[in-house]
């Protein structure tokens, strides 16, 4: 296969019992791309982004994710991806330090690596003042901000999102984005679930899962011009319903 | 390894700033070790005894005023029938009641041979059992005295060697003032760090399932078994520390007698603890919810309790019953901190017991560590 690619996903499929949650897939993400995962609720898309993490075993089909077999190399996929789910995935109980040292440490970062990340961290946020505070006493905005950092603080090859920005301001949506184009930018594939057809317009490809399959797959403006849509609200309706 | 430390590292952080976490730790061994000792007692007082006396001699009148003189029994009723007796045992007036027929007196002397019922309120059946010991002591002392005393009526030489008397005299070994405190602390003890060990080690992985970092924790590199000592190495740590300020505790408020080695208790709870908190992790697995996790462990916590000997002799339950206490780690634990601590038992008589756990806490550690799967 082709190493332009960060991930390649060939007639993946997922099935509990006679229920198809996942049927026959197949896609590619290029390096440095931000891939939206949309689809509503139940269409198969977090089924899907868990057999990606080596979460869920597939029930047939390949794939590989950062060049490794989901099949085979689950532990070396997991050094190279980072992973933030709509729950909450730092912990309350710990301070900023102490959960980026956790986790820092977790992907094998040295110790002097985390010292130095962590002030990086602390002084492009501007939080000298809460580094020493209990998370559960910060805003949920900031949270995410804060777990999205820390899944991409080992510099993985991609970061996986599974709707991030659930429950989450506009203005804080709209910064949360700004560090998702920084990490493209300095090389990180994004593969990113939402529900919001706003940001969906922020992704560089799109697909639109239905009932288990990828009914759609291109750029916002490719789907808008083959579903004749006027913003990708209408193309979401127009798929959900079926045409 | 490198994983393992980080991880235990955030468990202690995360332990010691709950606040209930330090009350369990400290409070619980205080008020448990205080309260329960006191109230875990066989020991009876003024036991409520019914007399019928038919006779009305001296003897039996001298026999009455033995009971009454007794520290155990204090007498309630004095009944005529009886149907009377029966009536106050059945309205829980008497806790037994003494029937002395008429002719006692005389069958004693001429028969040598006399006979006393009596009638105990069974309800309890291990409690009757010491009433029933109580008061045949009562009897059997009366007995010798009585017999002592004839005989001087009778004749200073003669004696009858059919007569002679038995005296049985008990020497209650490893716990020689039958102090039910020395007994019972140690077992409360094990009660303790099994309790600390189930709950916390139950609650800790669920936990990470109900907010969901478990999920984040599966997608990172942490080795599964580098997950599971990591998270269990801080229970084992503060399991033992809790041993260790409870048998302070104990030597404090009780001068529990501590005759064996300490690190013979050590190596022994050590042991007990991998397989306490394989326990507490298996249930972790099995539930969804931290209060599912807390109904089964209180399930299972009782059970435990019940039958590990700690307040009703194994020895006294049905057959199958006592094949389930071998399933039961704190009979284990509790056997074997007696016998350290009471009769000094070293590593050589509780070297079977711990064979037992080892591969008690293999089997029940490995079955935990496949169910707790980092794939779904």
């Amino acid at each position: 296969m082709n190493n332009e690619f960060s991930i390649e996903v060939e007639h993946l499929s997922k099935h509990f019992g006679s229920f198809r949650a996942v049927d026959d897939i197949s896609f590619n993400v290029k390096k440095g791309e931000i891939f939206g995962f949309l689809g509503a609720n139940g269409a198969g898309k977090s089924t899907a982004m868990k057999m990606l993490c080596g979460l869920s075993k597939p029930s047939a089909g390949k794939a590989k994710i950062a060049g490794f077999d989901i099949y085979k190399d689950t532990e070396k996929i997991k050094k190279s991806i980072g992973y933030m789910s709509q729950k909450f995935s730092l912990y309350d109980d710990l301070n900023l330090k102490e959960n980026i040292q956790f986790y820092a440490g977790i992907y094998g970062l040295n110790n002097n690596l985390i010292t130095h990340k962590t002030n990086e961290l602390i002084s492009k946020f501007g939080l000298e003042n809460s580094a020493k505070k209990l998370l559960r006493e910060m805003p949920l905005g900031w949270k995410q901000k804060l777990a999205f950092s820390v899944a991409v603080i080992h510099s993985p090859e991609i970061v996986f999102l599974d709707e991030p920005t659930g429950g989450v301001d506009p203005i804080t949506r709209r910064q949360f984005w700004e560090l998702i184009y920084e990490a493209a930018d300095s090389g990180v594939t994004v593969f990113v679930t939402t529900h919001y057809m706003d940001e969906a317009e922020y992704c560089q490809r799109i697909s639109m899962m239905n009932a288990g399959k990828i009914v759609a797959l291109g750029s916002p403006n490719e789907l808008k011009n083959s579903y004749s849509a006027d913003n990708m609200d209408e193309v979401f309706q127009k798929i959900a319903r079926g045409n | 390894m490198r994983n393992i430390k980080i991880i235990i590292k955030k468990e202690f952080k995360q332990i010691f700033r709950t606040r209930t976490m330090l009350g369990i730790i400290f409070v619980m061994p205080i008020i448990q070790l205080l309260i329960l000792a006191q109230a875990a007692t066989y020991e009876m007082k003024d036991i409520r005894i019914c007399v019928i006396d038919m006779d009305k001699s001296s003897t039996s009148r001298e026999l009455i005023n033995k009971f009454s003189a007794s520290n155990y029994f204090k007498l309630s009723v004095y009944a005529n029938s009886e149907k009377e007796a029966e009536s106050a045992l059945g309205h829980d007036k008497a806790d037994v009641y003494i029937n002395i027929e008429n002719g006692f007196e005389r069958n004693l002397i001429r028969e040598n041979k006399s006979n006393i019922m009596l009638v105990v309120n069974a309800i309890d059946g291990a409690r009757a059992a010491v009433i029933i010991n109580y008061a045949s002591s009562v009897i059997f002392d009366y007995n010798s005295e009585f017999r002592d005393k004839y005989l001087s009526i009778i004749s200073k030489e003669y004696i009858n060697p059919e007569l002679k008397t038995i005296s049985i005299v008990n020497q209650n070994w490893f716990n020689p003032e039958l102090d039910y405190k020395t007994f019972m602390v140690p077992g409360l003890l094990v009660l303790l760090v099994s309790i600390a060990g189930l709950f916390l080690s139950g609650m800790n992985i669920v936990k990470e399932k109900e907010i969901g970092t478990i999920e984040q924790l599966n997608v990172t590199p942490i080795k599964k078994h580098e997950l599971i000592i990591g998270k269990l190495i801080p229970f084992w740590i503060i399991g033992l520390f809790e041993l260790g300020f409870g048998l302070l505790v104990a030597k404090l408020f009780y001068q529990t007698p501590i005759i064996g080695s300490l690190l013979d208790l050590y190596i022994f709870a050590s042991v007990f603890m991998v397989l306490v908190l394989g326990i507490g992790f298996f249930i972790s697995n099995i539930a969804a919810t931290q209060q599912q996790s807390m109904f089964l462990t209180w399930f299972f916590t009782v059970i435990f309790i019940l039958l590990s000997g700690l307040f009703t002799a194994i020895e006294n339950m049905p057959g199958w019953a006592q094949t389930i206490t071998m399933f039961n780690p704190l009979k284990y634990f509790i056997d074997a901190v007696r016998m350290i601590l009471l009769k000094g038992a070293g590593l050589k008589e509780i070297i079977g017991y711990i064979y037992i756990l080892i591969i008690y806490a293999i089997i029940i550690n490995s079955l935990a560590a496949i169910m707790y799967k980092k794939t779904v």
